[in-house]
């Protein structure tokens, strides 16, 4: 059920490494959690931020999310698409839908994270 | 009903109560009236009062003696409007949806703006809530207030700054009254995200709005304007100078004043600000009949999804006060909004005409007004006051203390509804006041 | 039952014989108008005021002749649905019916038309009437002084979070900013606090939803400025320890708070002061039967302890010896302002048109009626719906609709929807959150036992029609002038003014 090609967070992120870059995105389970997304605000491209800084938030019909961000590091990318289209984060969590893009300062960090196994253990099932 | 719940008698519901903390006596308040009696003491209380149907008004300050169209009460006072609960089941509330649709749609018209909630407590209320909007999109702490800010709105903002830990600032006023640009640009330092600027002031200036937009606008910070709706018949709307938010009190948008309250406050912002403003939205939509149809959205801002996360805590509006606002401007139309403003306007000028003909009575502030002017007389003010009251005539606003003003000053506002017999009045009582010895006229 | 005495039991589709009217803005036609203004020949705006400080352009705003704005208004009103209409069962929200006196008498003149800066000497009815609807409120709640200055329930709680900061503040205790609140509080309770300045610190409740006195005595200490608790709480339950609740939180040094959402249980039976808190807002537009108005405006008064009357904001009204009555600024700093003037004056009035037609027997009366409903409801629903929390039902009770969703598949928010086609308003559902498919109803003390046995009927018709048929409520309502609305549609694209017949696509 849940790739085994990248890492989760508690806070039901996961995390994908590219070279000293990791995509972050919201798993398949919060998409559904929170229902039909309506709004998705992220960080500028160049800020900073520190493992479990709030880097954005997550609207759906009647909830809002934080995204805590899982790792440290700057934002060198954010995904316009899911500015413009929330409902991308609904459709298309693990792929499409991902939110920001960040350069790693510490990649020890990763290690703290879940593998696909615990997080399945997490979300139950 | 008792033997169907299966309890022998309604005190038996209440039995769980602790016995340290129920009431062992009867509640001391009156035995209840009749219908009948209760109108008589409502009568009897109203009569030992004197509002402005009985007295000439020319009292301002932010709530005005304005007509108010018959059409009103009747639409207002129907049950479905009045008795209905906030418009959360939308399938059976599309009445209520699509009135504050249309009220959001008409301040949009007024200010220019692109956005409107679906109203506040009062003005001052909705300025408090828009800096605190201004400020969080800016990331910063601290705020500058025009000397010649309205003082009653001024003291909400002050009570809601403390709270957040934000500065306010003081924007200098020049000798004519109105916002000194070049003052103003000198106080906005780094730390200030929002600046205030309210047309006409409370001095009943209206601003050189391009000069202090421009100075806001190069200095990055956000400019909320604090605007009386009437005027925006006429004067350059917020939109127009630059102002991302636009608030006021549309109280004399067919809203009798009942002391103050309950009024109206707005607040209209750009698109960029949408999804930060507090109190509740309406938008379109479509239902799953393919209609157009009304729902309240946004919701997320609302506390009760934030929590204490949320920034602000409103969660109702005026919405009987919103629907009058609402029928009124439906019955004035593109002509009658500007006749209401040509109206406030020529009898502002006409009242202006008449001080400046009276020996000891001066316009200290030459600069354009619309409905409301200062008054400086050579002797008290609160004197001339309860003078006129004396006559029948609420004469005005004594304004020491406020922005410099002495104990002579005077804010005297006209509405459509003065006459000019009523101002010819004015006029007169003014030069006896003015003429007559001290002793005489107050004693 | 027959049907003839309860026709909510049948579907409803010949009541919402109505659609939605046209945009204002697409109606009328230019040279029209509804009111005209007293004439003054004076001269045009040009002349009166420089070019640069008009607008470019007139407001573009519909023109309608005042038979246009009449039927438009009307026509939208009959889209609504409302209390001469039927049932609010709306848990939390107490949708009484709101007598007709109460808005005769505001609409007087020497009421209505008394100008904010009027002062003592044109007012002396309006300050002792005034005066009394403080007087009794305090009764009402046993306190010693009363604010009518807030103009809604949240406002209230602002209001009173200021009261409370200003009382440690004046002792210089500046580092008391922590308000405890429970963790099944409505979410404008943390909203509040931190608006005022202070800190909220959430306390987990007991599974029944009342206070965990360990958890509370954990988490005191010389931070606690206080706590706010909803009493009878979100579930309609009396917090049976709440005398230990304030003895804890006085002798941390902390004030107690009191959301008065649901004081219409308890009036006459019960009050706020005598079980040790120190402030209380009301709700008047819930208790004391002012209107709901589709969202406002209510009031939202408080009353507080002797010690804290000094913290509430001025002007305050004084009685003197001779019977007249003064409006005394309130001494040295003021922290608490939070209205232009002195609040929701037109509803206060309505309040207290209501107190005084009742008086304090009929107060009490309206609470034992209230209860009395909700226990008789809550009684025959209680088969098809299990309340999971079924001890002590108060003015209002908490079911639960999990059986459905589990058994039949429809959720509450089904059920809700289903009740609209019946006539009827949807209960408050899935809040509190501490109960699964919440399903929150308070029927209040105006409706009579043929419309609570309507209820039930309906209830139970739509019980079988989940059984046999649960697309009927999957996709009510039915037979409502729209459908369930496209709400995700309509915040990811808001189109929050007119610009157009239709640019929703």
């Amino acid at each position: 059920m849940v790739p085994d090609d990248r890492k989760y967070s508690q806070e039901h992120e996961w995390i994908q490494l590219d070279g000293d870059v990791a995509i972050v995105g919201v798993t398949d389970y919060a998409a559904n959690e929170l229902g039909d997304i309506v709004f998705v605000e992220l960080p500028e491209t160049g800020e900073e931020f520190s493992q479990g800084d709030t880097a954005g938030t997550i609207e759906s019909v009647k909830a809002v999310a934080d995204l805590f961000l899982p790792v440290s590091g700057e934002v060198v990318a954010i995904n316009e698409a899911v500015v413009d289209s929330p409902e991308l984060v609904n459709n298309s969590p693990m792929d499409d839908g991902w939110l920001v893009k960040i350069r790693l300062s510490d990649t020890a960090e990763l290690d703290a994270l879940m593998d696909a196994a615990a997080y399945q253990d997490l979300i139950g099932g | 009903m008792l033997e169907v719940i299966g309890t022998d008698s309604v005190d038996d519901l209440f039995a769980h109560l602790p016995a340290e903390v129920r009431l062992d006596r009867p509640l001391n308040l009156p035995d209840g009236l009749t219908e009948e009696e209760v109108r008589r003491y409502f009568l009897s209380v109203a009569r030992k009062n004197h509002g402005q149907d009985e007295l000439i008004s020319f009292l301002g300050g932010g709530v005005y003696d304005a007509i108010v169209p018959a059409a009103i009460d009747p639409l207002v006072s129907r049950s479905e409007f009045l008795t209905a609960y906030t418009p959360y089941q939308p399938e059976v509330s599309q009445g209520t949806l699509q009135a504050i649709y249309e009220w959001q749609s008409y301040i949009c018209r007024l200010t220019g703006l692109e956005v409107s909630n679906a109203s506040m407590y009062d003005g001052a209320t909705a300025l408090s809530e828009a800096i605190s909007v201004a400020l969080a999109s800016r990331r910063k702490k601290a705020v500058v207030l025009p000397e010649t800010l309205n003082p009653r709105y001024r003291r909400v903002v002050c009570t809601s700054m403390k709270g957040e830990g934000i500065t306010i600032i003081d924007a200098p006023v020049g000798a004519d009254g109105t916002i000194d640009p070049q003052g103003l640009a000198a106080v906005i330092t780094d730390e200030v995200g929002c600046v205030v600027i309210q047309n006409p002031n409370y001095l009943g200036l209206v601003e050189q709005v391009d000069a202090v937009g421009q100075v806001v606008k190069d200095s990055g910070a956000v400019l909320v304007a604090a605007v009386n709706p009437v005027s925006l018949s006429v004067l350059k709307t917020p939109a127009e100078y630059g102002a991302e938010l636009a608030v006021g009190e549309a109280q004399p948008f067919g809203i009798k004043p009942s002391w103050g309250g309950p009024l109206l406050g707005f607040l209209a912002c750009t698109d960029a600000h949408k999804r930060r403003i507090p109190g509740r939205v309406v938008g379109r939509t479509l239902d799953n009949r393919g209609q157009n149809g009304y729902v309240l959205t946004l919701q997320t801002r609302e506390q009760h999804i934030r929590r204490e996360k949320a920034t602000s805590n409103i969660c109702s509006n005026q919405g009987v006060n919103a629907l009058r606002a609402t029928v009124y401007l439906a019955m004035l139309g593109t002509e009658g909004l500007v006749e209401l403003g040509e109206s406030n306007l020529t009898r502002i000028t006409a009242l202006k005409e008449t001080v400046r003909g009276i020996q000891g009575a001066a316009l200290p502030f030459d600069g354009p007004v619309f409905n409301e002017t200062v008054v400086r007389l050579d002797k008290s003010a609160q004197g001339f006051c309860t003078y006129a009251r004396r006559h029948g005539m609420l004469a005005g606003i004594p304004l020491e203390g406020f922005a410099g003003c002495g104990g002579g000053d005077l804010l005297v506002a006209v509405t459509e509804k003065r006459t000019g017999a009523e101002i010819a009045r004015f006029g007169e009582l003014l030069k006896n006041y003015l003429e007559s010895p001290t002793e005489e006229v107050t004693s | 039952m027959s049907n003839e005495s309860c026709p909510a039991t049948e579907v409803q589709a010949q009541r919402w014989n109505a659609t939605l009217p046209a945009s204002i803005f697409d109606k009328g036609a230019p040279g029209r108008r509804g009111l005209t203004f007293p004439r003054w020949d004076g001269q045009p705006v040009e002349a009166q005021l420089p070019k640069e400080l008009c607008r470019a352009e007139g407001a573009d705003l519909p023109s309608l002749s005042e038979p246009e704005v009449m039927r438009h208004f009307t026509q939208l009103s009959t889209l609504n649905h409302h209390i001469e209409r039927g049932m609010y069962p709306l848990g939390s929200c107490t949708m009484k019916y709101n007598p007709r006196v109460n808005e005769q008498v505001v609409a007087l003149s020497g009421l209505a038309d008394l100008h904010p800066e009027q002062g003592p000497e044109d007012i002396q009815g309006l300050l002792e009437a005034l005066d009394l609807l403080e007087r009794s409120l305090c009764e009402l709640t046993g306190f010693a002084a009363c604010s009518l200055i807030p103009a809604a329930g949240a406002h209230g709680e602002y209001l009173g979070m200021l009261v409370i900061r200003a009382y440690h503040q004046s002792r210089g205790d500046e580092d008391r900013t922590e308000i405890l609140i429970p963790d099944s509080a409505h979410g404008t309770n943390p909203a509040s606090v931190v608006i005022a300045g202070l800190k909220p610190r959430t306390i987990k409740s007991r599974k029944d939803g009342r206070i965990d006195l360990d958890a509370l005595r954990a988490a005191v200490s010389d931070k606690t400025a206080g706590i706010m608790i909803t009493n009878p709480n979100t579930l309609g339950l009396f917090e049976n320890d709440i005398q230990e609740v304030s003895r804890i939180i006085h002798e941390a040094g902390g004030r107690l708070y009191m959301d008065g959402a649901n004081m219409n249980a308890i009036m006459g039976k019960t009050r706020p002061g005598d079980m040790g808190f120190d402030v209380v807002h009301l709700n008047i537009h819930k208790t004391l039967s002012t209107p709901h108005g589709g969202g406002g405006p209510g009031g939202g008064p408080i009353c507080v302890a002797e010690d804290l009357e000094q913290f509430l904001p001025g002007p305050r009204i004084a009685r003197q010896d001779d019977g007249t009555y003064t409006l005394e600024k309130v001494p040295g700093p003021d922290s608490t302002s939070i209205h232009s003037y002195f609040g929701n004056v037109g509803i206060c009035l309505r309040a207290l048109a209501y107190i005084l037609r009742n008086g304090g027997n009929g107060l009490t009366r309206v609470s034992e009626c209230a209860v009395l409903n909700a226990n008789y409801l809550l009684a025959q629903l209680r088969d098809i719906m299990p309340v999971p929390f079924d001890t002590g039902c108060l003015h209002e009770f908490v079911a639960s609709g999990s059986r459905w969703k589990e058994e039949f598949g429809v959720r509450t928010l089904d059920i809700g929807k289903r009740l609209l086609d019946h006539g009827l308003h949807a209960p408050t559902i899935y809040f509190p959150l501490i109960v699964d498919e919440a399903f929150m109803v308070e029927p209040t003390e105006t409706e009579p036992k043929e419309s609570l046995d309507c209820f039930v009927a309906t209830m139970k018709s739509i019980y079988q029609e989940a059984q046999t048929n649960p697309e009927l409520l999957t996709e009510a309502p039915h037979v409502t002038p729209v459908g369930r609305l496209d709400e995700a549609g309509a915040a990811r694209n808001p189109d929050l003014r007119y610009l157009g017949p239709c640019n929703c696509g």
